[in-house]
């Protein structure tokens, strides 16, 4: 459904994606692995059409994402940063894309109650929480009913709760034959969510497996398999805990921990 | 695990124009601080129209002009709320959910300079009607108040309501080109009214192609400027009224123009 071929973008002197080159399938969840800086948000950012690519191309079902003659109800975004201005209401945010993309208005209510935000959709979205904030994205990428969804780190700053009701909501869309891609720097919720996986690291691919045989490269655990992939190309290491000469628990950047991976 | 592709319900053709201009108008019309600027526009305007009138002492002075005389303030605001349409996109993160729905940019450009124009025109058109009436009707000292019939009256109304629609629309494509609030309004207030006195000081010529200027003494005038008693000297060559509304068109044309052009090719 979307087909990457040579994506290459840079910023400046930075080479966020360098001749990335990857194929998504229905059905499946495929995991989209990577350290920050990786070049995730940057090829989500290219899918979307949003940044142009330096060189290469990346097309949903064919056809580059501006082409598109419905976008909402063929490709579902929630991207990693806030899409909404704080001075809306949820219901009014979501009825302007419903009018962009020929949606009724009986499916916003449908989403609205899907995605569980019915007591606060006549609020203003600048008054939601990080949570909140998440499941109206959801409900916007949901609105068309589109046979491709893609996620930008959906679970970041979620209560269990949240990253639960994500884990499953991705799930099922897959199981209805969807084609889902996630991004994540989290290897834990990716060994939870993710059927397939695409590994980058500084832009570039790192590998395009199945977590399962990934995971088998390193004796079963996805987090050490990972970390062999992904240590030549991480750009900003902490130092070994046996630096510290003391049982810290390891973070392989400041700010993240991968967590007990289910290996 | 691999169940049948799932097949999208699409609806049939592809969306158009008017999907991209009514989703522009909800968002307009979704968002208080709209309609509260356009209130605090149109009343602003009314209430200065309204305070020169009980001032005036002068019969023979151009009182259509008078009465207007809050049409040139609001301007500030009318751009303004240009440059929030578009800036507010980007600084909001809105821009990435509108490009989702609608991914041809000058389509969506157009569509949004489509909705904003119109509702700034209707402003526009209502706080110069509204003016000239309350204006006329607080006229003292014996002055009666003008009516529509007088030659260059209705001209003078109508034209002046398109000014809130035009600045508007520079705001628009200055928003659309420097895409931060600040800036953006800095350009627009130096623009339209600081170098309108600095070229009106070094450029004399030149002033009457200023917008506020035009607004001021092209558009909104029923007999052509005189400047008192320094005579036709003194004064800067003022447009005529249509060439003075052509020249605002264009102004808001190239802002249009440059706007859509760097919107289409930059990343968003």
């Amino acid at each position: 459904m979307i087909e990457a071929s040579g994506l290459t973008k840079r910023y400046g002197a930075t080479l966020a994606v360098d001749g990335l080159s990857f194929g998504l399938r229905p059905g499946v969840v495929t995991g989209f692995l990577g350290p920050n800086g990786s070049g995730k948000s940057t090829t989500m950012r290219l899918i979307m059409g949003l940044d142009y690519p330096d060189a290469g191309t990346v097309t949903v079902g064919r056809q580059p994402y501006r082409r598109l003659r419905w976008p909402l109800s063929e490709v579902g975004a929630l991207l990693e940063a806030k899409a909404f201005h704080p001075g809306r209401s949820a219901r009014a945010h979501l009825l302007a894309l419903a009018a962009a993309g020929g949606i009724g208005r009986s499916r916003v209510g449908e989403v609205i109650r899907l995605v569980g935000l019915e007591s606060v959709a006549g609020k203003r979205a600048g008054t939601f929480s990080l949570g909140m904030a998440q499941r109206l994205g959801i409900a916007a990428a949901l609105l068309g009913d589109p046979a491709v969804l893609l996620f930008d780190e959906p679970v970041n700053g979620l209560d269990p709760e949240g990253v639960r009701w994500i884990r499953m909501l991705m799930r099922s869309l897959a199981a209805e034959g969807r084609t889902v891609f996630v991004s994540s720097h989290l290897i834990s919720e990716m060994a939870l969510t993710a059927d397939r996986l695409i590994v980058i690291g500084r832009g570039r691919l790192l590998a395009d497996t199945t977590v399962t045989e990934l995971a088998a490269r390193a004796g079963g655990s996805l987090e050490e398999a990972f970390f062999g992939l992904a240590g030549e190309s991480a750009e900003f290491r902490a130092s070994e805990p046996a630096d510290f000469r003391a049982g810290a628990p390891s973070e392989f950047q400041a700010g993240e921990r991968p967590g007990r991976g289910r290996s | 695990m691999s169940a049948q592709p799932y097949e999208a319900l699409a609806p049939a053709g592809h969306y158009r124009f008017r999907h991209a201009a009514r989703m522009e108008w909800i968002k307009l019309r979704s968002l208080r601080s709209s309609w509260w600027t356009l209130a605090i526009t149109v009343t602003g305007a009314v209430a200065i129209g309204v305070t020169v009138g009980v001032n005036t002492r002068n019969a023979a002075g151009d009182l259509t002009n008078n009465a207007l005389a809050g049409m040139v303030p609001g301007l500030l605001l009318a751009g303004v709320l240009g440059v929030l349409t578009m800036t507010g996109e980007y600084t909001s993160g809105m821009v990435r959910a509108t490009l989702a729905a609608v991914p041809r940019r000058p389509r969506l450009l157009a569509a949004k300079a489509a909705v904003f124009g119109a509702v700034m025109l209707a402003a526009g058109e209502i706080a110069t009607f509204v003016s000239f009436f309350a204006g006329g009707l607080a006229l003292r000292h014996g002055i009666a108040a003008p009516s529509l019939g007088q030659p260059g009256v209705l001209r003078a109304v109508i034209l002046s309501g398109t000014s809130f629609c035009l600045v508007g629309l520079v705001g628009l494509g200055l928003g659309a080109v420097i895409r931060h609030t600040a800036a953006a309004v800095a350009v627009l207030v130096g623009g339209v009214y600081v170098a309108a006195q600095f070229i009106g000081f070094i450029a004399h010529g030149a002033a009457g192609y200023m917008p506020i200027l035009i607004v001021g003494n092209s558009l909104s005038t029923t007999k052509p400027v005189s400047c008192g008693s320094g005579g036709a000297a003194a004064c800067p060559h003022f447009l005529p009224p249509w060439a003075g509304l052509a020249m605002l068109c264009l102004y808001a044309a190239v802002a249009l123009a440059a706007g859509g052009w760097l919107f289409a090719r930059r990343d968003a």
